[in-house]
């Protein structure tokens, strides 16, 4: 069955991702397994709904083109450098330990070492967009395990355009044109044009995006915004593959030029949705194209390749890890994280396939190895979150010495709300122990002097290396609502003598929250958008004590409109009824109290007219 | 047990009013019960305080009898619930007011409580009756010794002078003035002496309690606001 036209072709690839990846997400397989088993399904070695995939795998790519760019948004000149330790150092020691592991094995396969070499090089290449995706989904992009990665993988994306220009030295048969990315530039002229491009986009970023961009949002022109950002990273794009550089490279590099503009956020969210459909395009073309010819042919010999090198990257790149200082668990997790062959392979190979490096039967069993290594990838994510997390946790539990084991208080999350509460509480004389999972705020905490703990608070053994037995107070404060429930459940069931305090997303939140058996909860923005409506109110002319009572008297309300609803929480339609009564009730009750304010005070308390009124009634 | 003020399900600080589903008014409705005597306890600074402290430790086990409230723990941001207050004013027969005298006065938060529960067409006014009949009895404790309070002391005037306010506004609501209750020099007094006071306390309460006439023994309740 062929479907040539591009409607049935899209009909194919978005039933496939519509039906396979809410199935394998709920399954807790993660959504990049179920691009992949879609893809798997509809390529033309199984259904074979979908033809050849080199046309879609190109434009596929481009999906990893617009991650990196995105990244790029999220990443400032001064962050990239203070990350330098992990690109160039992590990075080039993954680079070159592992080619070399991979070659050396490679070698007693029996393969000529020019061969090894390149295979090693290949091989050494992870996935940029199965790992970050992989990372995002288990919420760990932003900790240690996320920015050894992405610095390993950023460090990968840069030794592309050597490789390419080593690779082809390897060469058995000299060939004597090389064909393809460079488009005909050699030496010195390429190096120049690599350099002009970059200083394009470093100076394009900083003074001509800024303009163009300011003059498009005057427009007011919503899709012309959205096509010149789309223009943007596919004029870099563009520009990267003339001379020969990563394209992912250099919309990465562009990104990070914009890092700091205005629009970043709007240019972040424009591009966003692309981002998502191009990737999951990449995964089911990467899944399509795996080919089960030969795949039947000699399973046990690519299934024996594939997990071999898993086992090789994934031991030498714990092994890396932990040299460079990580601990045992994180160690074990990047390693697995980065285990996979990359997108940059299928490039790689066909590059020196036709250098004449390799040949074209080792190149396609170089493809389906990085295939399958790609597909098995979340598979052996799931096993080590399972299983190898075990092991994780006593690691880190051997070196509990660094925390204050007589804390009084014990605050998980100590980012914008939990140190507020955090500071507070240690100011007055008690111990606290802090726990969180963003590097950077406690790198700058660090700065401050304060000490701070990297861990995930849900996890066991690290409240109680934190001092959950002997605390009196667990404050929540973690940014994602779900792992706050679970914490509350672990916290409770584990340390009954814990008062547990935690912050609330919003109402709905806080009654979660309490069913779990949190002691006090607060939801997050109710204080202060008082605060703020209470300084309104003085503006609008009202006396600060008038504005003080009124935001006094809403809280009160509030919080027994809480108590209230709090029995029909579970009950949808009878919660909206009820809330939008007893809403209708404070507003009332609160209009009415303002609407008098205007003419006199509100407060009972000083109202004298009533005094004054009976009084004239007796003088008459 | 210190009491986290926001909402959820904590144990209820013993002088704490429960809230029930709100009553008819849409306002905040009191627990029934058959305490008749409202000791309202009024220190900013209770953790350093030694005499006010002992003097309500030493009741706290008349629970049965007596509605204990904590008003600097029950406000401390001086947000007062009217509703709540006026109704469990109305709830008792006796009315305590334990207190440091701070500049010849009342703690500001107590001034604040009668300045906004004791309202007119509630405490006073044609149709204020509300604590009719009532007993106010000032549990009060001051730092200078009882010389202070004399014509020639540093306070020039006698306690009974300072606590004029608090009777004037006794008389113009209705209640009966009790002797008030007070205890000098609380800067010098040693551990015995404050065992003595609390179980003098101790024993003038009881009195006051066993002195109510059984007749008034039905205390207003909930329904009324």
């Amino acid at each position: 069955m062929s479907t040539d036209t591009v409607l049935m072709q899209a009909l194919v690839y978005l039933l496939a991702s519509v039906i396979a990846v809410p199935i394998a997400k709920r399954a807790g397989l993660g959504s990049v397994l179920g691009y992949l088993i879609a893809g798997a399904a509809i390529g033309p070695f199984a259904l074979h709904l979908v033809g050849n995939q080199a046309d879609v795998m190109r434009f596929a790519e481009f999906g990893v083109v617009i991650l990196l760019f995105l990244i790029g948004l999220e990443v400032r000149p001064a962050l990239l450098w203070s990350m330098r330790a992990a690109i160039f150092g992590l990075g080039a020691a993954q680079l070159i330990g592992i080619g070399l592991c991979i070659a050396a094995a490679a070698m007693a396969l029996g393969l000529d070492w020019r061969h090894a070499a390149a295979i090693g090089a290949i091989l050494a290449m992870s996935s940029t967009a199965i790992v970050l995706q992989t990372l995002d989904e288990k919420g760990l992009r932003r900790g240690a395990v996320g920015s050894a990665a992405f610095g390993v993988l950023l460090f990968q994306d840069l030794s592309v355009i050597p490789l390419l220009v080593l690779l082809p030295m390897l060469a058995v048969v000299p060939v004597v044109a090389v064909a393809g990315a460079d488009g005909g530039l050699h030496g010195w002229w390429h190096a120049l044009a690599v350099l002009a491009a970059v200083l394009a986009i470093v100076a394009g970023g900083r003074y001509l995006i800024g303009p163009i961009f300011r003059f498009i949002a005057a427009t007011r022109l919503r899709e012309i915004y959205t096509a010149t950002a789309l223009l943007l990273v596919i004029g870099v794009t563009a520009l990267m593959q003339l001379v020969g550089m990563s394209p992912a490279l250099g919309a990465f590099l562009a990104g990070v030029m914009l890092a700091e503009n205005e629009f970043r956020r709007e240019l972040e969210a424009d591009i966003e949705p692309f981002r998502g459909l191009l990737l999951g395009l990449f995964f089911i073309t990467v899944g399509a194209s795996l080919d089960f010819g030969l795949l039947m042919r000699h399973p046990v010999l690519i299934l024996a390749l594939t997990l071999g090198l898993m086992a090789i990257k994934a031991v030498a790149m714990s092994g890396i890890a932990r040299a460079f200082r990580m601990p045992w668990g994180d160690a074990r997790t990047v390693g697995v994280a980065l285990c996979q062959g990359g997108e940059f392979a299928f490039v790689l190979v066909g590059f020196v396939v036709g250098a004449g490096v390799l040949t074209s039967e080792l190149g396609r069993m170089l493809n389906a190895v990085v295939a399958v290594s790609m597909v098995l990838t979340p598979l052996v994510f799931l096993l080590h979150e399972r299983f190898g997390q075990g092991n994780a946790e006593v690691s880190t539990a051997a070196v509990p010495d660094a925390f204050d084991e007589t804390a009084d208080v014990i605050i998980a999350g100590f980012g914008r709300f939990g140190q507020i509460a955090g500071r507070l509480i240690a100011a007055n004389g008690f111990r606290t122990s802090l726990l969180d999972v963003s590097v950077s705020q406690i790198e700058l905490l660090r700065r401050f002097g304060r000490r701070i703990h990297y861990g995930d608070a849900t996890r066991l053994d690290l409240l109680r290396a934190a001092g959950a037995e002997k605390a009196r107070l667990l404050v929540i404060a973690i940014d994602d609502r779900e792992k706050a429930l679970e914490l509350v459940e672990t916290a409770k069931q584990y340390f009954p003598q814990l008062t547990i305090l935690a912050r609330a997303w919003d109402r709905r939140h806080a009654y979660e929250l309490l069913d779990r058996g949190a002691d006090v909860v607060e939801r997050e923005t109710f204080e202060g958008g008082l605060a703020l409506g209470r300084i309104g109110l003085q503006r609008l002319g009202l006396r600060a004590n008038q504005a003080l009572r009124a935001a006094n008297l809403f809280r009160r309300q509030d919080r027994r409109l809480f108590d209230e609803l709090m029995p029909l929480r579970d009950d949808e339609d009878g919660f909206i009824l009820a809330s939008r009564q007893s809403q209708a009730t404070l507003d009332q009750l609160l209009s009415a109290e303002l609407q008098e304010s205007v003419t006199s005070d509100r407060d009972r308390g000083w109202d004298t007219s009533s005094v004054a009124e009976e009084m004239r009634d007796a003088a008459e | 047990m210190k009491s986290f003020w926001p909402f959820g399900r904590r144990k209820r600080v013993i002088a704490k009013p429960r809230l029930a589903a709100s009553g008819p008014s849409g306002g905040p409705v009191l627990e029934r019960h058959n305490r008749r005597m409202l000791l309202i306890l009024a220190h900013p600074a209770l953790q350093r305080s030694r005499v006010n402290a002992a003097l309500y430790a030493a009741v706290a086990d008349m629970a049965d009898d007596v509605t204990f409230h904590d008003l600097y723990e029950s406000y401390a941001d001086f947000s007062i619930d009217v509703e709540v207050e006026q109704q469990r004013l109305a709830d008792h027969d006796l009315i305590i007011l334990q207190f440091p005298m701070y500049w010849y006065a009342t703690p500001a938060l107590l001034k604040e409580w009668l300045d906004m529960v004791w309202l007119h067409g509630f405490a006073y006014g044609r149709s204020g009756t509300r604590l009719h009949g009532k007993t106010l009895l000032c549990a009060v404790t001051t730092g200078g010794e009882p010389e202070a309070y004399t014509p020639s002391g540093s306070n020039r005037f006698p306690i009974a002078e300072f606590l004029r306010p608090m009777e004037a506004t006794a008389y113009l609501c209705g209640l009966a003035w009790a002797e008030p209750f007070i205890i000098h020099d609380t800067f010098q007094i040693d551990d015995a002496g404050i065992a003595i006071q609390a179980a003098r306390y101790r024993k003038r309460l009881a009195e006051l309690i066993a002195a109510l006439p059984v007749t008034n023994s039905a205390p207003a309740t909930a329904t009324a606001a």
